[in-house]
């Protein structure tokens, strides 16, 4: 628990921790999502071109 | 040396290159991050001045370090981009502006958390550095706001080019302003020699290396993502998505 506690700072140590994790993860995944959906779309546009033809 | 960053510069080559690169500078950045920020949280001794608060720094400088160098990226890119009008130049420039805003909104949050128990607020309009990373992150914003109101994407890469360039300016403020003006922001600590014992300097070496791979990994994907969008209408991107294997 002292460890956690960090001499009375705790509550700023570990927030500055978990708001690094937080957008970190966020913009990772944020940027895998945009991928996926910019990849469909083109794949989409690509598929009903060639029934089309 | 030339001719491998011509080809590098090659969308369908560099598309390719990125998804094998991507990992190789994630895993280790995990790695690193994870043994810094157990080294930095629990091994380092607490500091004689600032007690356990000072752990901070090891994603507050990381963070700031990299808004920094986002900025350098998008710039460099941008006027690479508008010099020699190399197309992969702009769409780093462009994936470049989130990573480095999000870094930015970190380094200025975990700076403001660092200088409540230190400084006694929360945030102090007259400090030089704070005020200066404050315009830093509205740059971003800017830069990205600008792109988003052009259409055309040629124009937009031009414009924002150019604004990225100007925006130099404030880097430059951002990094001297510590020893430019009197500021309640410490001068340079990290690479001074004396200031920090080595159980405390490792594991925020581990850190700065840590998150730079971790950033190189995002700005990666972020840019093939890019050059995807961009090139949607190429004849390359048509056989690779078509292709049996596909290509995510």
């Amino acid at each position: 628990m002292d460890g956690l506690a960090m001499g009375g700072y705790g509550a700023y140590v570990w927030s500055c921790f978990a708001l690094a994790f937080v957008i970190v993860v966020f913009s990772d995944w944020r940027s895998r999502l945009r991928h996926k959906r910019v990849y469909r779309d083109i794949e989409v546009r690509l598929k009903a071109l060639e029934d089309r033809e | 040396m030339w001719k491998w960053f011509h080809q590098l510069a090659s969308p369908p080559h560099f598309y390719r290159i990125s998804a094998i690169l991507s990992p190789w500078l994630l895993v280790p950045g995990l790695i690193l991050i994870g043994y810094g920020a157990y080294t930095g949280l629990f091994v380092a001794p607490m500091d004689y001045q600032q007690g356990d608060a000072f752990r901070i720094i090891y994603v507050h400088v990381p963070s700031a370090y990299l808004s920094i160098m986002a900025y350098m990226i998008m710039a460099t890119a941008g006027a690479i981009g508008l010099i020699w009008r190399m197309k992969l130049a702009h769409a780093v420039a462009a994936a470049a502006a989130p990573l480095g805003a999000a870094f930015t909104f970190l380094a200025l949050c975990t700076g403001s958390i660092w200088g409540r128990p230190m400084w006694g607020t929360w945030w102090e309009w007259g400090d030089p550095r704070l005020t200066s990373e404050l315009i830093l992150l509205f740059l971003y914003f800017g830069y990205m706001a600008l792109r988003s109101a052009i259409d055309d994407t040629t124009k937009a890469d031009k414009a924002s080019a150019v604004l990225a360039l100007v925006g130099i300016v404030n880097v430059v403020i951002v990094h001297f302003s510590v020893e430019w003006w009197s500021s309640l922001h410490q001068g340079q600590t990290v690479f001074k020699k004396g200031t920090m014992s080595a159980d405390m300097r490792i594991p925020l070496f581990a850190m700065l290396i840590g998150f730079t791979l971790l950033f190189g990994s995002m700005l990666l994907r972020r840019v093939r993502t890019e050059v995807l969008y961009r090139e949607r209408r190429t004849r390359w991107v048509k056989e690779m998505i078509l292709s049996p294997e596909g290509g995510a």
